[in-house]
């Protein structure tokens, strides 16, 4: 009975789509040779993916709705695997075993992409100081980025500076902009703070596309230095090497920072500061303080990570640095869980390394990421492996031992 | 002299187009508090569909006005098609969640519609038919102002008058004004909030869709990414004139399309956007509430 009336729904629901979908997905004009080509097989594909995927959405709404009391504070099966020490520790080991052992066994064209999910891994991890602990939605988080990677290759084209002396640098001219980013938009709400951080981003890049003089506009800087070693003359393979383990160490110290910083006072006042402002000023928090640093201290990694990149890539240009690298940062911090650090390691690997070895499906990466940033908001907001907070554990005294 | 005139209609024209689209964020952020980031796509769908619909009417052999005319109201149903559907998918399954999850899943359909239209189609620019008429008196102000200036001009003019009109004095816009003013009463007093809402998406979109079809007709050639740029600087519009306000959002559009044309006329035409930008941000800094916002204190 019921079963019926939401396949009847999904016939609907599937008709729509085919009636709006039709002049995007049907018909293609070349205004140039006059001809236009009907594309009736999308139409199929359109209603019958449409009629699965709506019935399926139906059946999970109801299975959500008649499960709406559950215990709040549910901890997942997948925290309690992670949690419990027998299955941590040798996952650990396992993971560093296979972290360096990896560049012995693999190819240069496989390192190199695994140094670019590193660097990823790095982004994400910054921007989830932004976003995930503090709760500032920074869709210009690609800004810090290109701050990093320019001043690499700026500060070493002018003044022969090297890769150890510029990563430091790097962050502190990243965090720099952080603060300077963060100023003016301190009395900014939620949504306002986005589009603000965005239209500084594309301020930037355009700056960096139009003033040739500085940056070389859209050609870019090419033969950028690659990291040295004691002044050894390293072979492109040898130095990819290096990249990665560099890379692994400050992924490492990142993850460790990001760690203590979450609990730690600070860490602790972005997340009141996410969860409502105004109880966390009542409660004494200097909400610019906090602010600021969580800008600086996300967008130090944003500079680290820029530095590398321009490092790993020996060349960079404006086009690196577009609104979609943000929203794929973005993307990666909301797959993985706001605030939750083994979840954005999981979803950065997931973003970098699925693309690349699934060829066939590399022209939908785009939209395949647009699809679940939705899905993931509507289905799962706490992303792939949700943050837990620390919490007190009342423990009853057993009576039969006190007697 | 000359040159200020020019520079002046060319602020109006591309300011009057941002107005439109400004109009479709406003209303939304009115209603919902939501920043509607597919709000650009939709307009760039809107001047897909029409490119499509005018170049198969025009190989049938049509041409002109009547052209014109089926290809935007093709496009504004499609749009406002789109409109509501994006709502039903990506908003209102979040109405009760947190600010910024409703602002994420924006972001997501923004992408997702992008390449949706440069999977469905094409990722480079096809030229756009000029649907714009001639006639004797357009031709006989050509040397005072342009055809295509004077046609946008008129029918954003026109379009806005009919909305102000429309939310003053029908019962649904007097519904729409209820709900943003206070969701929770206007639904006990018996406004369908949900419609409200559909319909507040129908009606925007429309206008992107209105907005989409002039500006394609004027440039001449459209892509997948334009409803990027148009949605950003529109956004700008509505904040500049105070997110929320309509009237607000019609000023902020002239007056960010005039600042960007003097600013590129006058100082650097590489730097179109950083204008646009850079006006944003200083507006949020020393008035948030925009020119003719109401200053909102943040209630517990």
């Amino acid at each position: 009975m019921k079963f019926t009336e939401e396949l009847k729904r999904s016939a609907y629901i599937a008709l729509w789509f085919i009636l709006l979908t039709f002049p995007i997905m049907v018909i293609k004009v070349n205004t140039i040779e006059n001809i236009v080509v009907w594309r009736w097989v999308n139409l199929v594909v359109i209603g019958l993916s449409a009629f699965v995927l709506s019935f399926f959405w139906q059946l999970y709404l109801r299975n959500k709705k008649s499960s709406t009391e559950m215990t709040p504070e549910k901890i997942s099966t997948l925290h309690r695997l992670i949690e419990n020490p027998k299955i941590y520790r040798p996952a650990v080991v396992i993971i560093a075993a296979i972290a360096l052992v990896f560049p012995f066994a693999a190819s240069h064209y496989q390192i190199n992409i695994m140094t670019t999910a590193l660097i990823y891994v790095m982004l994400g991890l910054g921007l989830n100081i932004e976003v995930g602990l503090a709760g500032l939605l920074d869709l210009g988080y690609v800004a810090f980025y290109a701050v990093g990677a320019y001043s690499y290759a700026l500060l070493n084209y002018h003044f022969g500076l090297g890769f150890w002396t510029l990563l430091p640098i790097g962050a502190l001219l990243a965090a720099f902009a952080g603060i300077l980013v963060g100023l003016p938009v301190l009395r900014l709400r939620g949504d306002y703070l986005a589009i603000v951080t965005l239209a500084f981003a594309e301020i930037l890049r355009l700056v960096l596309e139009n003033w040739n003089d500085f940056s070389f506009g859209p050609s870019g800087i090419s033969n950028i230095p690659r990291p040295g070693l004691f002044g050894i003359n390293l072979t492109p393979e040898q130095s990819a090497v290096y990249m990665y383990f560099i890379l692994i160490a400050l992924c490492l110290l990142t993850v460790f920072v990001i760690y203590r910083l979450q609990n730690s006072r600070i860490g602790r006042a972005w997340v009141a500061m996410r969860e409502d402002e105004l109880a966390c000023q009542a409660m004494g928090i200097d909400k610019t303080k906090a602010k600021l640093a969580a800008f600086a201290l996300g967008a130090t990694w944003a500079g680290m990570a820029g530095v590398l990149f321009a490092a790993k890539t020996t060349f960079i240009n404006p086009a690196s640095f577009t609104f979609l690298e943000s929203a794929m940062i973005l993307s990666i911090v909301v797959l993985g869980g706001m605030g939750s650090i083994a979840g954005v390691i999981i979803a950065a690997f997931a973003i970098i390394l699925l693309p690349e070895y699934l060829r066939a499906f590399s022209d939908y990466r785009m939209i395949l990421f647009g699809a679940a940033l939705i899905l993931m908001m509507i289905f799962r907001p706490g992303g792939l492996m949700a943050d837990r907070r620390r919490q007190y554990q009342f423990q009853q005294p057993d009576a039969g031992e006190n007697s | 002299m000359n040159f200020f005139w020019d520079l002046f209609l060319g602020g109006l024209t591309r300011g009057s187009i941002y107005a439109l689209i400004a109009l479709g964020y406003t209303m939304v952020y009115g209603i919902l508090q939501l920043i509607n980031f597919a709000h650009g796509e939709i307009y760039m769908i809107g001047a897909f569909t029409a490119l499509i619909v005018a170049s198969i009417l025009t190989m049938q052999g049509l041409t002109g006005l009547s052209v014109l005319m089926l290809a935007t109201v093709v496009a504004v149903l499609y749009s406002s098609a789109y409109g509501f559907t994006v709502e039903k998918i990506a908003y209102k399954p979040l109405r009760q969640a947190s600010r910024l999850s409703p602002l994420i899943s924006a972001i997501g359909m923004s992408i997702f519609l992008q390449n949706y239209v440069m999977l469905a189609q094409t990722s480079d620019f096809l030229p756009f038919p000029s649907l714009l008429p001639q006639s004797d008196f357009l031709d006989s102000i050509s040397a005072f102002i342009g055809p295509s200036d004077f046609i946008i001009i008129v029918t954003s003019a026109v379009v806005m008058i009919a909305l102000t009109l429309l939310l003053k004095f029908t019962k649904m816009g007097r519904a729409m004004r209820a709900t943003a003013q206070d969701q929770q009463m206007a639904l006990l007093t018996g406004v369908n909030v949900n419609r409200v809402i559909s319909r507040t998406f129908i009606i925007g979109s429309a206008l992107a869709a209105i907005g989409g079809v002039l500006i394609a007709s004027h440039v001449g050639r459209i892509n997948f990414y334009i409803g990027f740029n148009a949605g950003i600087k529109a956004f700008t519009a509505a904040v500049l004139g105070g997110i929320g306000s309509i009237p607000g959002a019609m000023l902020g559009g002239l007056v960010l399309g005039l600042a960007e044309s003097f600013g590129t006329g006058y100082i650097s035409s590489d730097y179109e956007s950083v204008f646009a930008f850079a006006l944003l941000i200083l507006i949020l800094i020393f008035k948030p509430d925009g020119i003719l916002g109401r200053s909102s204190q943040q209630k517990v």
